[in-house]
């Protein structure tokens, strides 16, 4: 039965997360914009908060617990809503307070999803409960991750790893960084791996911080990693070279990650056009949903315009999780999600400057800010390019070979 | 049986031929069975195919009460449901694939003809209707179907049919937009006198006229207006782009009503001061479009629609750009699964033309365009149907689909190139009827 509604059930963590975001994340969010790289430290308490929340419920907090994917038979053959749906309304409304200050939570890293999709009952024992940043990205390997030349060689029981890490989000904060690397960079992807790296590993140095356009609550770190030596267990997953299926993996939790970056995007551009829309209020626009939208002012036109893009990014995304939580697969409907609500968030944060004119585009208003913060979420998990791509090779049942 | 119109005998068989081929087809599927609507489902072909196959072109038929009712006879609003859940109900999905089977095989292929003579085979209408998409909105007291409120399914049906050809869409679904119309808002005698012939054998030609002749148009603000003289309402102003409109037998007028705001007239077709005009525009060709002049219409007291309730009428406006956008969803997707083949077949430069990003990317926005235009128009029916608010919900899903259904329409044109330019190929033709989207008001509900 078609219903695109909020179910009953998540309401609660809805209102729950949007209290967090009003009561915790707003109030503090200009004070770590303008604090870049110094640690929002009024987060461990929340953190703490939500990973009782996480515990034992199928409530995911700020999304590292819930990607496991739910298989498809649920007793009555029916319709579930379950813990990807309760994760992406809970990133919306903690996105609507703070993305950067939802990247800095504490054990809510992507690393933590990585390690939760596919850890074994061992990792799981010996890392769960700690926060776990990922390192993908090389100054010469960004989108191309199958290009990545950080390498890992076996000696004895242990893995060296060697190489460069950039733009790693809670790379200094983190208690672990998850590695990618090539255990044979002459085999391509199928020799590529995730590493499970302590942060206080001697091997591991960190290179620098970044100064970023926005998401400045949240720290993005430089790592250098010469001869660093993890055990054996380190490794997450299989550590065959088979053919595509290890590099599969490891991107199968970009199909479960892009919904919740999505989310993100679709908090911060919700937090935009409310806030826009009493601005407009305020000088005495009011939106009309019953008359034409040329028949109202400009301004009306352009936040509807603007509202209607928002809607459909935000039932995109809804969509992805729902399809997850229903064990269909959901790769086509994460990217288009992913890239719909990527460059709405970027049109309406900006937008909404616009349309808020200086009072838009001062420092006075947090607009400005999440016009900042927006760019961020059409780049990382995948860039809008690269998300066209993958919607594009679907659509067309083309080969990465042949649609490049 | 009808004789008058041409070649009716074989037009009839031929229609009662594939009614009972449809008949045998729903008869041996054992979906029925599962989803437990045989019943409802084999009314639907009673009703659709007892009379056989009449076109209907006889204007001047005279509706009678065939009933009393004490009470207007309603839809019951479904009860609010509890999960989020993008799959249709049973139901819903076996509408949505008989029309979606009758879309393939008969509309598309009768497309291009009727886009360019401006007229469909009333045998293709009637078999549209046999279907039972004009009785979704029609309260079961009634003859209709239907127990709750189905815009959502009225939602599928449109975008379903539309897949086939949007204005055969229009033109085959404008009937059911009056009987929706007084199956939520008329009084009892209303329902009484309309509603049965809409589920009966002969179904009328009937238009829902709200859209006006003029740059930015308001539904709100009518310049056709309804005069009070007496007991009677006397109206005058023009209608455009109203589907059949020389065969329509039945309208429902939208006028600015004397001390009561905007509001619908029930006006029958040779009424006094009632003329038509050809008005052919850029697309919805086969729908004959025609404008409707009203020249000092008189009509008695009865023939407001309802109580003539302002939030009728607004909730009206609502449905009817849902009902819109679903046609648009249809259409968009019918670019979507016409470009991806061509531009996989079509090389330049020694490749397929799909391997070059330019190109990909194209078809990428298209599909995600149109998933989004879908899902916003899902929600703002379903809310409907729960008796949720759903204005706003109906106004962000009609702006999607104004601005994405042209680019889809603009872009399937694009990927073909100086193919897309010609008549050759279809896409020219979705570029002129998605333009629909945005700019009709009224004349489909759901």
């Amino acid at each position: 039965m078609i219903n695109l509604e909020i179910p009953k059930k998540f309401k609660p963590l809805a209102s729950q997360a949007n209290q967090v975001a009003t009561e915790v994340f707003r109030p503090i969010s200009r004070k770590y914009d303008e604090a870049e790289h110094s640690y929002p430290k009024e987060l461990d308490m929340l953190a703490s908060l939500i990973d009782g929340m996480n515990e034992g419920s199928d409530i995911g907090g700020a999304g590292a617990a819930g990607v496991r994917r739910e298989s498809n038979d649920n007793g009555d053959g029916g319709n579930r809503n379950g813990s990807n749906l309760s994760t992406v309304l809970g990133i919306i409304e903690l996105c609507w307070g703070d993305v950067g200050l939802l990247l800095s939570m504490p054990r809510q890293g992507l690393g933590n999803s990585a390690i939760a999709s596919v850890a074994t009952e061992e990792q799981l024992e010996r890392y769960g409960g700690k926060w776990a940043a990922m390192a993908i990205t090389e100054p010469e390997a960004g989108s191309d991750s199958a290009a990545i030349r950080t390498t890992a060689k076996l000696d004895g029981e242990e893995y060296v790893l060697n190489g460069e890490k950039i733009f790693v989000t809670s790379g200094d904060r983190a208690d672990l960084i998850v590695v990618w690397a090539s255990l044979d960079p002459s085999k391509g992807r199928a020799a590529i791996k995730s590493f499970i790296v302590e942060r206080d590993n001697p091997g591991l140095k960190l290179d620098r911080l970044e100064h970023k356009l926005g998401i400045r609550a949240s720290d993005t770190a430089n790592f250098t990693l010469q001869d660093c030596r993890v055990p054996k267990e380190a490794l997450l997953g299989s550590s065959e070279v088979e053919d595509k299926q290890g590099f599969g993996g490891a991107m199968q939790t970009f199909d479960n990650t892009r919904p919740l970056v999505a989310a993100m995007a679709v908090g911060v551009a919700r937090a935009s056009l409310e806030r826009a829309r009493e601005c407009l209020a305020e000088a005495g626009v009011e939106i009309d949903y019953a008359l034409p939208a040329l028949s109202q002012p400009a301004a009306v036109s352009r936040y509807l315009e603007m509202e209607a893009d928002y809607e459909a990014a935000r039932l995109l995304t809804l969509q992805a999780a729902w399809m997850a939580d229903n064990g269909k697969p959901n790769s086509l409907q994460a990217s288009m999600a992913k890239a719909k609500a990527g460059r709405t968030c970027v049109d309406v944060a900006l937008g909404c400057v616009e349309l808020c004119g200086a009072v838009g585009y001062g420092e006075d208003e947090l607009l400005e800010k999440w016009a900042r913060d927006a760019k961020i979420l059409d780049i990382f998990e995948g860039t809008q390019q690269i998300q066209l791509l993958i919607v594009a090779r679907q659509l067309l049942g083309k080969s990465s070979a042949e649609l490049r | 049986m009808n004789g008058n119109s041409k070649g009716s005998t074989g037009v009839a068989e031929r229609s009662m031929g594939y009614g009972l081929r449809a008949l045998n087809w729903l008869a041996g599927s054992d979906l029925l069975d599962r989803i437990r609507v045989r019943k409802q489902v084999e009314r639907a072909l009673f009703q659709g195919t007892k009379g056989g196959f009449r076109s209907a072109t006889a204007a001047g038929r005279t509706f009678k009460a065939a009933q009393k009712l004490t009470r207007p006879a309603r839809q019951a609003t479904g009860k609010p449901r509890s999960l989020f859940d993008i799959s249709p109900d049973d139901e819903q999905e076996m509408f949505q694939e008989a029309v979606r089977d009758f879309a393939g095989a008969k509309v598309r292929p009768a497309a291009q003809e009727a886009d360019a003579e401006r007229t469909i085979p009333p045998e293709l209408l009637a078999q549209a209707n046999e279907l039972g998409i004009n009785m979704l909105g029609i309260p079961e007291e009634l003859g209709g179907v239907m127990h709750e409120q189905a815009a959502t399914t009225a939602a599928l049906v449109g975008e379903a049919l539309a897949h086939g050809d949007m204005g055969i869409a229009y033109a085959a679904l404008a009937p059911g937009a009056v009987a929706t119309a007084i199956g939520h808002w008329g009084t009892a005698e209303q329902e009484a006198t309309y509603l049965p012939a809409f589920s009966g054998e002969d179904l009328p030609v009937a238009a829902l006229a709200l859209l006006e002749p003029r740059p930015l148009f308001d539904p709100l603000k009518l310049e056709t207006t309804a005069r009070r003289d007496g007991e009677d309402w006397v109206l005058d102003g023009a209608k455009a782009l109203v589907a059949r409109a020389t065969e329509c037998e039945l309208f429902l007028v939208a006028a600015e009503a004397e001390g009561k705001g905007p509001a619908l007239f029930v006006i029958e077709s040779g009424a006094s001061g009632l003329s038509v005009q050809d008005e052919p525009a850029m697309g919805l060709r086969p729908a004959a479009t025609g404008r409707l002049l009203l020249d000092g219409v008189r009509l008695p007291g009865t023939a407001l629609l309802g109580e003539g309730k302002r939030e009728d009428y607004v909730e009206c406006v609502h449905r009817a750009r849902i009902a819109w956008c679903s046609l648009a969803v249809g259409a968009s997707q019918a670019v979507l699964d016409y470009v991806i083949p061509y531009v996989n077949e079509r090389t330049a430069f020694g490749e397929p033309v799909s391997n070059r990003q330019a190109v990909a990317f194209g078809v990428s926005d298209i599909g995600i365009e149109s998933d989004g235009m879908r899902l916003a128009t899902y929600r703002a029916a379903s809310r409907a149907d729960q008796g949720q608010d759903f204005d706003r919900e109906a106004a962000l899903a009609r702006k999607l689909c104004a601005a994405k259904g042209m680019e889809i329409g603009s872009e399937g044109v694009q990927l073909l190139g100086g193919h897309g330019f010609v008549k050759e190929h279809p896409v020219e033709r979705w570029y002129r009827d998605l333009r629909a989207a945005g700019v009709m008001e009224g004349a489909l509900l759901v």
